[in-house]
């Protein structure tokens, strides 16, 4: 067995997995709270890679940036981050919740159409041209030697971004009193508006945190794989609902450790598949047909019981 | 104590899906008066069959009114959106599951004819035998993508299709290269170069080749899908399927067996989706792996969901709107016609009293001149540019709408600036969201010209149609024609 190949096909696995980790917790919690499958997600990613490579030319450009590089790649996540969370925060009040108490198509459908609307107005803003983000030019092209494994800088923040992001929702989720509300509410929003939650506020507020989260893996992919175009949006949210899916929707570590299983699946079928760079995407959607049959609740979700 | 309906044998008849007491109570609020209220209750008082003529006549009579290129563009492509919007609408409209996938099997149908009909395999079947093939075929693969689907509830089934949807299109693009255990390398599909070269339709001798024949056998095939699936909604299974749309549990707890309709939705549905698509793919003379990937699938969604999911009329009507209205902004002028003209419309119609209207919309001319007037005195840049605008329209443009000589940056601020405008727009009442409405919609004219009216035939007609779908839902989650329903808790 080729040991260096497994290896760096687990790297990219992980960078890989990370990003999809970070879309699908932004998915299952919406999902989670409002039973709404978001389309638009993906999207609000792309919208967040774009955020951040305006925020890097405005500072000065990849090559010559007005601060070091390392502030420039955290003003970067940042202003994707507050832009992609405000964004979604603004979906949520104009195509969401005049729809709430609406039949289950018709927020989807919203969904859709914030979509479309989202994909097509990147279109005609930022033309159809691929961006590039340079970052080998703004954080180095050193790659590192464990053993005979390279890592380029951007897979070790990207992975360790990921993790932090992860530690930081899971406490604000678990200790604070407002991941208190959120679990309240998603586990029986009547009940939690009853009880004094202000669910409408704690609905804007999962909706800031999982548009963040996508806003970081937007910045993320570009500064890893250099490229973002209008379309990138789709197939990453397809992805990350299938991490999701796999995980266990409305489970926070299931997102995770779908993210990662979607990441390295791909990564291993590229690898080592017949044909796997063309059909990479369909080894992944055989696995969550055999996923959802054996276990419809996902890996790590608790299948819900439903009261009549 | 309940109202007891006029007609005494009302509650005779099942009404499925049809809450009496809204039903009652929108026939007493809704009733309408003047014009359309005669037209409604015109509509209403037809039998269905008179429906159909109503709408298939005229139909019958439009290649003799337009030219054979108006026809392609306007009539045949609306009755092909209508026919596969009438597949989707027993899935999603009549038994309530949303099937994101639903474009993969017209793509079926249309490569699956191909196959059949085209110098690819140098087969050349008739019509008459290779379309019903193409038909059982897709229908098949309906069942079979529902079989494992049929345990999944509500979202997990969109996703599933949907990345049975995705799959489709990388297989077809791809397939060209695999090779079979037993039979070797077969080029399938034609990979991303499409099967080109499909045979017109060959229907029982007869060949149907030019755009107004075409025309007549879509027709022909609308008029009867209709009523088979008018007779297939009126059936227990129509019951059936309403029933498990509006509520999965009890229906099942009426001994309703869901699962068996579950997958009889998906067959029928994609049965029809694959006859549809393989007169489409004759239509077209090719099937390319492009052509069935999501664009299609939403506009297809919102030709469902625009006319109301589960009316059939509704199908017709949302095929008319959703081909019609983007085939006219496709050319700039028509499409500047159109935006202004619905604008102005729009305000005719909503703002009341007329002595308001009136002076709203001087308002809106007069706030027009005096920014002009103040940019052209201040920064002259801003006013220095040509309108894009041809024939009356274009002098009217120049003196009114701010034109700046290198429009990009700021037409691209503009368009924020505008959402943001119209999302606030959505959320005043009474005399403050006239007076917002002003500067917004001089804001969106000035959009409109220096930025949306260059991109017509792609993305501005896509967003267009993304922000109809929102609206819509928001304003009328049940679609045009479609009743509402209520959540009974």
């Amino acid at each position: 067995m080729n040991w260096s190949l497994f290896f760096d096909l687990t790297v990219s696995g992980l960078t890989l997995g990370s990003l999809y980790a970070l879309i699908a917790l932004g998915y299952s919690m919406v999902y989670g709270i409002l039973k709404l499958l978001n389309f638009a997600h993906g999207d609000v990613y792309m919208i967040g890679a774009f955020m951040g490579w305006f925020a890097l030319h405005g500072l000065g450009g990849p090559i010559s940036p007005d601060v070091g590089a390392w502030i420039v790649t955290a003003l970067m996540f940042l202003a994707a981050m507050a832009g992609c969370g405000v964004l979604g925060v603004v979906i949520e009040r104009f195509a969401y919740r005049p729809l709430r108490d609406a039949p289950r198509i018709a927020p989807l459908i919203s969904a859709l159409g914030v979509s479309f609307f989202l994909q097509n107005s990147a279109l005609l803003l930022f033309g159809a041209a691929f961006r590039d983000y340079d970052s080998f030019d703004l954080i180095g092209v050193r790659t590192r030697h464990v053993g005979n494994v390279y890592l380029a800088t951007p897979q070790i923040l990207t992975v360790i971004g990921a993790i932090v992001l992860m530690i930081a929702l899971t406490l604000v989720v678990a200790r604070t009193t407002v991941g208190k509300a959120m679990r309240a509410t998603s586990f029986d929003r009547e009940a939690a508006a009853m009880m004094g939650i202000d669910v409408d506020r704690v609905i804007s507020f999962t909706f800031f945190i999982g548009s963040a989260l996508a806003g970081a893996a937007g910045v993320m992919f570009g500064l890893v794989f250099g490229q973002i175009y209008h379309y990138m949006g789709f197939i990453a949210g397809l992805k990350g609902f299938t991490a999701a899916v796999i995980g266990g929707i409305g489970s926070i570590p299931g997102a995770m450790l779908g993210g990662l299983a979607v990441g390295l699946l791909e990564s291993y079928a590229t690898g080592y598949l017949p044909q796997g760079s063309t059909f990479q995407n369909l080894y992944v959607f055989a696995v969550l047909i055999a996923v959802i049959l054996v276990r419809p609740s996902g890996l790590l979700g608790r299948a819900a019981i439903q009261k009549v | 104590m309940v109202d007891l309906p006029e007609r005494p044998d009302a509650l005779q008849t099942p009404r499925v899906g049809v809450d009496e007491w809204v039903a009652a109570h929108e026939e007493r609020v809704g009733r309408r008066t003047g014009l359309p209220g005669l037209i409604e209750r015109g509509w209403n008082w037809l039998p269905p069959f008179g429906k159909l003529a109503v709408c298939v006549v005229p139909a019958a009579l439009l290649p003799l009114l337009m030219s054979e290129e108006n026809l392609a563009r306007y009539a045949v492509y609306t009755l092909f959106y209508a026919l596969m919007g009438l597949g989707l609408n027993i899935v999603v409209g009549f038994s309530g599951l949303l099937d994101l996938g639903y474009i993969a099997f017209v793509g079926f149908g249309a490569y699956g004819y191909g196959i059949l009909a085209s110098t690819q395999f140098g087969n050349h079947w008739q019509a008459e035998l290779a379309i019903p093939v193409v038909t059982v075929a897709t229908a098949i693969l309906g069942l079979l993508v529902g079989l494992p689907s049929r345990r999944l509830v509500g979202d997990y089934l969109a996703i599933v299709t949907l990345f049975f949807g995705q799959a489709f299109v990388v297989f077809v693009n791809n397939a060209n290269r695999i090779s079979f255990p037993h039979f070797g390398h077969v080029d399938l599909t034609g990979g991303a170069n499409g099967l080109a070269n499909i045979d017109p339709l060959n229907l029982f001798g007869y060949h149907v080749s030019s755009t107004r024949q075409y025309y007549y056998v879509a027709l022909i095939a609308f008029a009867l899908l209709v009523s088979a699936l008018y007779f297939a909604n009126e059936s227990r299974t129509g019951r059936a399927w309403r029933a498990l749309r509006e509520d999965p549990l009890a229906a099942e707890s009426m001994t309703i067996p869901v699962n068996r309709l579950k997958l009889m939705a998906f067959a029928f549905g994609a049965g029809v989706a694959g006859f549809t698509g393989a007169i489409y793919g004759s239509f077209q003379t090719g099937a390319f792996p492009g052509d069935y990937d999501v664009g299609l699938l939403i506009t297809i969604y919102a030709v469902v969901i625009l006319g109301g999911t589960g009316s059939l009329a509704g199908v017709a009507l949302g095929a008319i709107i959703i081909n019609c209205a983007p085939e006219l902004l496709r050319s700039q002028h028509d499409a500047s016609l159109l935006f202004y003209g619905v604008i102005l419309v729009t305000i005719l119609a909503k703002v009341r009293p007329w002595r308001l209207c009136a002076a709203f919309l001087a308002a809106l001319v007069g706030f027009g001149f005096a920014v002009h007037a103040i940019a052209d005195a201040a920064w002259p840049r801003l006013t220095a540019g040509h309108a894009q605008a041809s024939g009356f329209l274009k002098g009217p443009i120049e003196a009114w709408v701010l034109l700046p000589r290198h429009p990009v940056k700021i037409a691209d601020f503009a368009y924020v600036i505008l959402i943001a405008a119209i999302l606030l727009v959505t959320q005043l009442h009474g005399w403050r969201r006239l007076a917002v409405l002003v500067p917004t919609l001089y804001l969106a004219a000035m959009v409109w010209e220096n930025l949306l009216v260059g991109q017509t035939a792609g993305a501005t007609r896509l967003i267009l149609l993304g922000a109809l779908l929102v609206a819509l839902m928001n304003a009328r989650p049940q679609g045009l024609l479609g009743t509402a329903r209520v959540e009974i808790v």
